[in-house]
């Protein structure tokens, strides 16, 4: 897909993604030669068509989570899956979650929870984020595209 | 209200082909990358066959099972099993495989199962008892099964740490566009095991997936016929189960070998539970042997 400013005839670039939390999602893109911005607002179906295959709008800027569409698309058990920490990580300095981000991590199942805890430490890690709110994590899940996380 | 009715003129503008900028976000490439990661996973394991059937309860997963550790005996490189059954998935539990999965940088880990096989199976995801219950809006989940259970493959193939196998053994749901699916993901796939029980009912339903496999170009290894006789412990003799002789039918009619056939055998202490004559898994073993891989053109 590919979004064109007429006045300009200059194809507009990817901007920025929103993920409300409520099924839907938006994408900003904006015109490099006017600065003129437009929104594309995707409603529930359209958002679930994305998801189901796998993809992001705007483009994946995430390293795929192994069993990613499995982890967070099936009601899985607690206990079938052992997240272990990757090999150095004891020695790196990893963000502190706040308690309500650990609260809200808690609600998150726990079939998934380990995956995504990996993805907002790194998001943290990699932006020099010293600790995890519930704003850092909406930031994240709208810049990453993380719909049900 | 399109500009013609507003009254105002329309205006021109370039279409998707004319604008010559790339997507911005690369959807094609989004799905190629999640194919190339399937192959580049199945780069060390040197063989993948499909265990498949167009009828259910022929016993194909116990076929699939009991074929995986008959092979791990005989293969010092290693056997896997991948249990693609994903709604009504069974063979990590014939083979005594157990959770929890580890998961690190390299991906999933597969359980190991009795005889060394290593399992995959949505059965060690989910909880006892429990269907795959996908988590999507209620009232449209017909509209996205699809593209979710091939997306579920896809992992279960591109996101497990297989590491170096002889032989990956994926045991097919019954129906032949599960052929279709696993081929798109794996075109390198070395052959299909055709499952069938003697009645005339399987030999109908099973024809059709071969009808599948051939339009495909899947290589067919052969066909096991299951269920051949109730093999009566008292007086050694094998009695008929089934009317019809699909198997001996299906390798005439196409051509493919009937590997063995494998008599029901009661439950008895002295015997265990999993296991195939020796000669339909040496048959098998053989087939998949002599069998060029299907070739995949070069992109």
């Amino acid at each position: 897909m590919k979004f064109l400013c007429i006045d300009c005839d200059t194809q507009m670039t990817f901007d920025e993604r929103q993920v409300p939390g409520d099924g839907t999602f938006a994408a900003s893109f904006a015109c490099p030669s006017c600065g003129r911005r437009i929104a594309m607002l995707a409603n529930e179906m359209e958002t679930q068509l994305v998801n189901a295959m796998d993809v992001r709008i705007g483009g994946r800027t995430l390293r795929e989570e192994p069993m990613q569409l499995i982890r967070t698309s099936v009601s899985g058990r607690a206990d079938a899956l052992d997240d272990i920490p990757p090999a150095g990580s004891a020695g790196r300095v990893r963000a502190v979650w706040s308690a309500e981000s650990e609260e809200r991590l808690a609600r998150v199942p726990s079939f998934v929870r380990g995956m995504v805890k990996k993805i907002y430490a790194d998001y943290a890690q990699e932006r020099g984020i010293v600790q995890i709110t519930p704003e850092v994590m909406d930031r994240a899940r709208s810049e990453l595209g993380l719909e049900g996380m | 209200m399109d500009a013609g009715t507003r009254g105002v003129e329309r205006v021109s503008f370039r279409t998707y082909h004319e604008v010559e900028g790339r997507d911005s976000s690369g959807l094609g490439e989004q799905v190629a990358a999640q194919r190339a990661r399937v192959t580049n996973r199945l780069r060390t394991v040197a063989r993948t066959v499909a265990v498949m059937s167009g009828k259910g309860g022929v016993g194909k997963s116990y076929i699939a099972s009991a074929l995986a550790l008959g092979m791990a005996a005989r293969m010092r490189g290693g056997v896997g099993l991948l249990d693609a059954d994903l709604n009504s998935p069974t063979a990590s539990r014939l083979l005594g495989a157990r959770g929890p999965l580890r998961v690190d940088a390299d991906g999933v880990h597969p359980a190991v199962a009795q005889g060394d096989v290593k399992v995959m199976s949505m059965e060690l995801l989910l909880d006892e008892g429990q269907p795959v219950t996908w988590r999507q809006p209620s009232g449209e989940r017909f509209v996205w099964r699809g593209l979710l259970e091939t997306g579920a493959l896809r992992e279960l193939l591109g996101d497990v740490a297989w590491q170096s196998l002889d032989v990956l053994v994926v045991d097919l749901a019954p129906g032949g566009d599960r052929l279709s699916d696993l081929f798109e993901l794996v075109p390198q796939l070395t052959g299909a095991l055709v499952v069938t029980i003697p009645s005339e009912e399987s030999r109908v339903s099973v024809e059709r997936s071969i009808r599948t496999a051939q339009a495909l170009g899947v290589p067919l290894l052969g066909i096991v016929e299951n269920m051949s006789g109730y093999a009566c412990d008292t007086c050694g003799g094998t009695r008929p189960l089934f009317d019809g002789r699909a198997g001996a039918a299906l390798a005439e009619a196409f051509g493919i070998p009937l590997l063995g056939s494998v008599p029901f055998h009661p439950v008895n202490d002295q015997r265990p539970q999993l296991e195939l004559p020796a000669s339909v898994v040496d048959a098998v073993t053989a087939s998949l042997m002599i069998t060029q891989p299907t070739q995949v053109p070069s992109s």
